[in-house]
This record gives structure tokens, C-alpha cells and sequence, in this order.
């Protein structure tokens, strides 16, 4: 079972939407009318695919594989078309990798630690508000740390959303060491009894190999208090990023083990095409996506739903 | 040994083999991993396709350059365009002389908008302005009192209303605050908005109509895909800015974007922001850019290096002297002179694509270029342009005179010959053999 599903698909559809009517409308321009799929439509499904940030080579596997998956079909139909092409989509998204029961894992460690890491910018310290608010809301008790010691107000930003969200915060100083806030912040909540545990950290690039020496630190800090920690590591990437999201996603894993992603800023005309390519290369499913500024703006990312959004009116799933 | 030469040789062979011109053929695989690479640099799909068909129909008949392939050179036009696109007039900020200067920052969410307003603050502070930093982000959460923080860091005064919503209120006022005080330059920071919200692109058009900016920055993640067009042709027809800044140019991106913004909105690129550090903003080269996005930047400079380098009249003067069996140790020395002007025979094969492995079995060794050198120099010019007079006691005084052993001397002379040789098989007319001696020469 799910913790919070929090899947409004109207709230999904609509910030979706300026995406979809555009993807739809491409597609159904260029396949409408026409029984066989040509070359011409072809390079225009290229068009779509890597308008969408998907990535060149990404593209050309995934209209392969249509490709390949029509030459043994009658049924080149325009929906046919669409589940095929969504089929294959959903696919590449990582939606076979099984994901624990996170009730039973939260009961099972207390607290249960999450670390949330990304460059700079990405939607980090809102989507621990988020986070928070979903969780506190499951009848959770949570506590959040503020280990970006680093950004200017990073701190106070924090502390606004920990009052949004009613949790409890523990502040950091300045320039401090940020593992050592996330050692406090552990600390605290084992003797507060907390279920769950949010670390938000400072932005960092992933180029940046000091910066990204210091995430180990963090972790090897944090497990000194509950050597099981950090439950989680979730990157958060910004909807808006091309092909370096890949990049990002590459090196963060070098450096440390990511459980889950998270897509923000989805609910502009970007498409987060680029996550296809991050989930072919790290096995990682994506766990929630950002859909706005507001604190109910997180949602459970369901791989088929999301597709399905961009898809909306055309074709169906294989389920 | 016979590699320097491969430069001249070359362009006979671009005669024979059609190669001379830049046709549809040979330059369509070049093109299309040019495409890829420009993809790859997150280049929005319909700019970089058009680019490319724009610089392919002006590009087209025109004549290959010694020493590159039609690949290298396409790959260079592709640059110069770039470069000269990403560049364009005004890129300057502009000033106020007399009355305040006022600059407003506008852009998306997570861009670096408040980062970058306080390093602009910094950098102008430093060129003597005076200035005044103004929070009318009222929606992050805490983000006037990063812009604080900054202020403090930097010594640099913040302009916020405590309590305030309306940041066309917040923006006028902190004017008149500047008046009153003594500050000549204000640089308003803004909310990062999407393009797609109505409301709070109305408000940011409002803020614009309001202070009428001197100049008006579209700030953008250097990181950002496909859907920066969008994003960007939605601010400039909402406020019409005057330039744009690229930000997180420290990681790697490719930068990309930038290309696509430049082909939506004809705005030049003013600063680029690249580091943590409230110095990290530098005034924009376009030309680093471009090499960056093409992420080819040793073909380019390599191409460069031939054209600036590789006087075509002298090459002509030598391929005339060639085809006329002519060739003495005079040509000889001036083609080791321009080798050596463009860098290291290694060095300059080692830049070819695909030639590194190859290098590995190649006898190239600049130390022997200069030992050459020094033993043409050690020659009387009587002896370069006619080596048959050169007998023992002539070679062992060259010996003596370039520091070399009279095996060094003798090597030289017959490699010289076999040269020689060569050349005349080419230039004859049994042409044949020519085409084959040549294609074991070419490095491309
Ligand atoms: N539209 C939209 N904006 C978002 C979303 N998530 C975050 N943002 C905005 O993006 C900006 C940056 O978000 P932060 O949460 O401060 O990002 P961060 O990763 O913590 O940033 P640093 O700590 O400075 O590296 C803020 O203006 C957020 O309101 C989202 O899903 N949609
Ligand atoms: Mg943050």
C-alpha cells in the first residue's frame, strides 16, 4: 500500500495540459489520415520525442522499438499507434523496479531517515515542505533538518515551510558543518520518538567533487546515530533540465546511493523528457513530481498515469 | 617523415578526388553528427534544424581549404555562425549617465535570479556605481531575507517593505529610496514565475511599466532543454528584454539553450554567472560558448590554426614548384617553418577525430623537425636549391655546423631524394600509383 497517493489527475491533466494538447495534437496531426507509418511521420514522432527533452538516442531506441512493434501488427491505427508508443514510454520509466510498502518500512526503523540532495535550484527545500505536510498528514510525527549551512536565508526558508507543514524544525547555524545538523536533527528525533526524519541539503552541481565528497560525509555522520541512515536519498531534478539531468543523476550516484527521484516543476510547458534517459541508465524509480509552489503540489508518480497525461484522449494502455 | 608534407600533398589530392568543393555529399555525415551534437547540447529540435539547413545552403560550392576535409571545414563555417549568432551588437549593459540606472531581473523559478542580482551588484559597485538592491520576491518563502544576507555579505544596501504584497509598489518605492539616498543604480530582483501563469506575468509587466527599467535581464539555467524557447519567446513578448544571462555555467552543460533563446528573441547575452562565489560573473565571449556547444573545439581550432596559419598563395607557390619537379631544400625548409608555426605535428594530428590510434604507429617526432631544420640552416643556399653538389666534405661540415653526426646528414639526403622521387611519380603523368602514395599520406 501506498502511503499517500495524493494522485489528483485533474491536478496532473491540468498542469500537464499545455504539454498534452501540444504532444496530442502533433501526434494526431501527424498520424490521422494516414493507415501506414512513413518516414515522414516518423522523423516527425522524432520531432515530438525530442521536443520533449527525451534525448536523441533515447528517441531513436524508443522509435525502434514502435517501429519494430508495427512491422508484426495489422493494427497500425492511430491508437494503435498511441499505446504502442506508450507502451514503450511507460517502459523505459523504470515501473518494474518494486517498491517496499513504505508503512511497514517506517515502522520498521524509527526514525525513518530521508535525504533529499540536487544542484542548485532544483526545488529542494519545497518539496521537504511537501514531503513533510504528506507525511504529518499520514498521522506521521516528523521532524526536518536544515543541512544547507550554506545558502543565504536557506535556513529561514526552511523554517516557513516546517511551519506550513506544522512540523518541527532543527535549525542550523551559518556556516556550520552541515553532517553535523543532520547528526543533531537524528539525534533529536530518536529521543522525540519521531516516525520519519526530512535532511534537505545545500544545492550542490554535480561537478563540484568537494561538494560531493561532503554528501558522503553527511551520510557516514547520520549513520552514526542509527546506523541504518539514511533510509532514502532522493534527488530532486528540475522538470526543466535537458540532457544534463542525466549527468546529474550519473554523478550523484557515484557518490551516493540514490533511492528515489524526484521531477519538479512540472507544471510550466516542460516536459521532463530527459528523465527517460536517467531511469535506461540508473535503475532508480521516480517517486514523486512537483506540479507547483503550493504544499499539496507533490504527487506519487505513477509511471502510466504520467504517461497516460501526456497522452490524455488517445489510446489506451496496455494494462 | 614524410608527414609535413602530407599538408601540400593534400591539396592535390583534394583535385583529383573532387574534393575541393563543398558538395551535399561530402559534407552531409559531417552535418548530421553536427545535428546530433547540437541535440545532445540541448539545442531546441526545430532551431538546430534550421541552423544547420541555413548554414548548408550558404556553405555549399565553396572551396576547401589545404589541409582540412570538407568535414573540418563545414564544422568550422558551423562555428563561425555560431560565434557570430551568439554574439551580435550591445553587449554592453546599458547605463544611465545622468539620471538612475535600473535594472530588473525577471526569469523562471530556480534560476538564480537572487544569486545573480547580488553578484551584479558586487561587479558594478566595483566599476564606482552606486547601488541599491531591491526585494520584490514577497512569494519564496524567506527570499527577501536572502537578498539581505547578500546585501550584508557584500556592504551593499537591500530596499524590502516588511509586510508588503505589492511589488510594483515595492519596485517604486525603492527608486525614490535611491533619490533620496545617493544611489545611482537599483537592481530589482523579482520572483521566479512561469511563463505560463497569467497572473504573475501581468504583475512583472506591471513592475516594468511601472519603473521603466534601463535594462531588463531574462536570467535562464544554462542548463535548461528544449522548452527554454518557450519560456523565453513568453517573457520577451510579455516584457521585452534587453539581454540575457546564462547562470551554473560551473556544471557541465552544454548550454544549448542558449542558442535557442538567441533564435527566438534577437537579445544579445550579457553576463554569465558560474560559481558560488559572489565574484563568479563574467561579461560574455561568444565565441566560448560556441565551442562549447559544439563540444568540438579542437577540430575548430585546429581549422583555425591551418587557415590563419596557411598562407594559400605560399602553398600555391609550392604546389606550382612541385608540379614542376622543383622542390629544393628552400620549399622544404619554409613548409617546416609553417608546420612549426601551427603547433606540433603531433599535436596537430593528435586533434584530427579518430587520429589518436593511428598516431600511435606514426613516425612523427618534432625533435626531428628541428634537427632537419638545423641541418638546412647549416646549408649554403647554393647547396638548398641544388643538394647534388653536396659531397663528404660539404656534408661533414654541415655535420660539424648543425651539431649533427654525418649518418644524421646522410639519412636526411636520401629521405630527401625518395621525396623528390615521389613527387615526380605523382606530377607525372602515369597517374596511378599517385593516388595511392597519396591516400597512404592523407591524415583525414
Ligand atoms: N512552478 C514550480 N516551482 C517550483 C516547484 N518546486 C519548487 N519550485 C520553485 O523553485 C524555486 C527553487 O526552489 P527551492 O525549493 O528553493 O530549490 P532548492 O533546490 O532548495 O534551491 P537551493 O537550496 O537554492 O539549491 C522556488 O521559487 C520554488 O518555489 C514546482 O514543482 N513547480
Ligand atoms: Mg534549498
Amino acid at each position: 500500500m501506498k502511503l499517500f497517493k495524493n494522485i489528483n489527475i485533474d491536478k496532473l491533466k491540468s498542469g500537464l495540459s499545455k504539454t498534452r494538447e501540444k504532444v496530442v495534437n502533433k501526434i494526431s496531426e501527424t498520424i490521422s489520415g494516414k493507415a501506414k507509418l512513413d518516414e515522414a511521420t516518423l522523423e516527425e514522432l522524432e520531432e515530438i520525442l525530442i521536443s520533449s527533452d527525451i534525448g536523441f538516442d533515447t528517441t531513436e531506441r524508443i522509435i525502434e522499438r514502435t517501429r519494430i512493434s508495427l512491422k508484426s501488427e495489422g493494427d497500425r491505427s492511430t491508437l494503435n499507434v498511441f499505446t504502442i508508443i506508450q507502451n514503450e514510454l511507460v517502459k523505459s520509466l523504470n515501473d518494474h523496479i518494486e517498491l517496499k510498502d513504505e508503512f511497514e518500512e517506517i515502522e520498521k526503523y524509527k526514525p525513518y531517515v530521508i535525504l533529499i540532495v540536487g544542484v542548485n535550484g532544483a526545488g529542494k527545500t519545497t518539496t521537504v515542505g511537501k514531503l513533510a505536510h504528506n507525511y504529518r498528514k499520514a498521522g506521521l510525527k516528523v521532524l526536518i533538518g536544515s543541512a544547507d549551512t550554506f545558502r543565504a536565508a536557506a535556513n529561514e526558508q526552511l523554517e516557513i515551510w516546517a511551519k506550513r507543514a506544522g512540523v518541527e524544525i532543527i535549525q542550523s547555524v551559518s556556516g556550520s558543518d552541515p553532517s553535523s545538523v543532520a547528526f543533531d536533527t537524528i539525534q533529536t528525533a530518536k529521543n522525540e520518538n519521531a516516525d520519519v526524519v526530512i535532511i534537505d541539503t545545500a544545492g550542490r552541481l554535480h561537478t563540484k567533487n568537494n561538494l560531493m565528497e561532503e554528501l558522503k560525509k553527511i551520510k557516514r555522520v547520520m549513520s552514526k546515530v542509527v546506523d541504518y541512515a539514511p533510509n532514502e536519498t532522493f534527488l530532486v531534478l528540475d522538470g526543466n533540465t535537458g540532457q544534463n539531468m542525466v549527468f546529474q543523476a550519473n554523478e550523484f550516484s557515484k557518490f551516493t546511493e540514490l533511492t528515489g527521484l524526484i521531477v519538479t516543476k512540472l507544471d510550466g510547458t516542460a516536459k521532463g523528457g530527459a528523465i527517460f534517459q536517467v531511469c535506461s541508465e540508473q535503475k532508480i524509480p521516480i517517486k514523486y513530481i512537483g506540479v507547483g509552489e503550493g504544499i499539496e503540489d507533490l504527487q506519487t508518480f505513477e509511471p502510466k498515469e504520467f504517461v497516460k497525461a501526456l497522452f490524455a484522449h488517445n489510446g489506451t494502455l496496455d494494462e | 617523415m614524410l608527414d609535413e608534407l602530407s599538408l601540400k600533398l593534400e591539396k592535390v589530392l583534394k583535385k583529383v578526388t573532387g574534393q575541393g568543393r563543398l558538395t551535399e555529399d561530402n559534407i552531409s555525415d559531417t552535418l548530421r553528427e553536427i545535428r546530433r551534437v547540437l541535440l545532445d547540447a540541448d539545442v531546441n529540435y526545430k532551431v538546430a534544424k534550421k541552423f544547420i539547413d541555413d548554414v548548408k545552403t550558404k556553405a555549399l560550392g565553396k572551396e576547401v581549404l589545404v589541409s582540412v576535409s570538407p568535414g573540418q571545414l563545414i564544422t568550422k563555417i558551423i562555428y563561425d555562425e555560431l560565434t557570430e549568432l551568439m554574439g551580435g551588437a550591445n553587449r554592453e549593459l546599458s547605463l544611465n549617465p545622468t539620471g538612475p540606472t535600473i535594472i530588473l531581473l525577471v526569469g523562471l523559478q530556480g534560476c538564480g535570479k537572487t544569486t545573480f542580482s547580488a553578484k551584479l551588484a558586487k561587479y558594478l559597485t566595483e566599476k564606482n556605481r552606486k547601488v541599491l538592491l531591491t526585494a520584490a520576491d514577497v512569494y519564496r518563502p524567506a527570499a527577501i531575507d536572502q537578498l539581505k544576507t547578500l546585501g550584508k555579505q557584500t556592504n551593499i544596501p537591500v530596499f524590502s517593505i516588511d509586510g508588503e504584497r505589492d511589488v510594483v509598489k515595492i519596485a517604486d518605492k525603492s527608486v525614490s529610496y535611491a533619490k533620496e539616498n545617493g544611489l545611482n543604480t537599483i537592481i530589482i530582483d523579482t520572483a521566479g514565475r512561469l511563463h505560463v501563469d497569467e497572473e504573475l506575468m501581468n504583475e512583472v509587466a506591471e513592475i516594468k511599466k511601472k519603473v521603466n527599467p534601463t535594462e531588463t535581464l531574462f536570467v535562464v539555467d544554462s542548463m535548461t532543454g528544449q522548452d527554454a524557447v518557450n519560456s523565453a519567446k513568453a517573457f520577451h513578448d510579455r516584457v521585452d528584454f534587453d539581454g540575457i544571462v546564462l547562470t551554473k555555467l560551473d556544471g557541465d552543460s552544454r548550454g544549448g539553450c542558449a542558442l535557442s533563446i538567441k533564435a527566438v528573441v534577437d537579445e544579445p547575452i550579457k553576463f554569465i554567472s558560474h560559481g558560488e562565489k559572489l565574484d563568479s560573473i563574467e561579461p560574455f565571449f561568444p565565441d566560448r560558448l560556441a565551442s562549447r556547444i559544439l563540444g568540438k573545439g579542437d577540430i575548430v581550432s585546429l581549422v583555425e590554426k591551418a587557415q590563419a596559419q596557411f598562407d594559400d598563395t605560399e602553398a600555391e607557390d609550392l604546389e606550382k614548384k612541385m608540379l614542376q619537379n622543383k622542390f629544393d631544400f628552400e620549399d622544404f625548409l619554409k613548409q617546416i617553418k609553417m608546420i612549426k608555426k601551427m603547433g606540433s605535428i603531433k599535436s596537430l594530428l593528435g586533434m584530427m577525430p579518430g587520429m589518436n590510434s593511428a598516431l600511435k604507429n606514426a613516425d612523427v617526432d618534432d625533435k626531428q623537425l628541428v634537427r632537419v631544420e638545423s641541418i638546412i640552416q647549416s646549408m649554403t643556399k647554393e647547396e638548398r636549391q641544388n643538394p647534388k653538389i653536396l659531397n663528404g666534405n660539404r656534408r661533414k661540415r654541415i655535420a660539424r655546423g648543425s651539431g649533427n653526426t654525418i649518418q644524421d646528414i646522410n639519412r636526411l639526403l636520401k629521405q630527401f631524394k625518395e621525396m623528390q622521387k615521389m613527387m615526380k611519380s605523382m606530377t607525372g603523368k602515369g597517374g596511378k600509383n599517385m593516388k595511392k602514395q597519396l591516400k597512404n599520406l592523407r591524415f583525414n
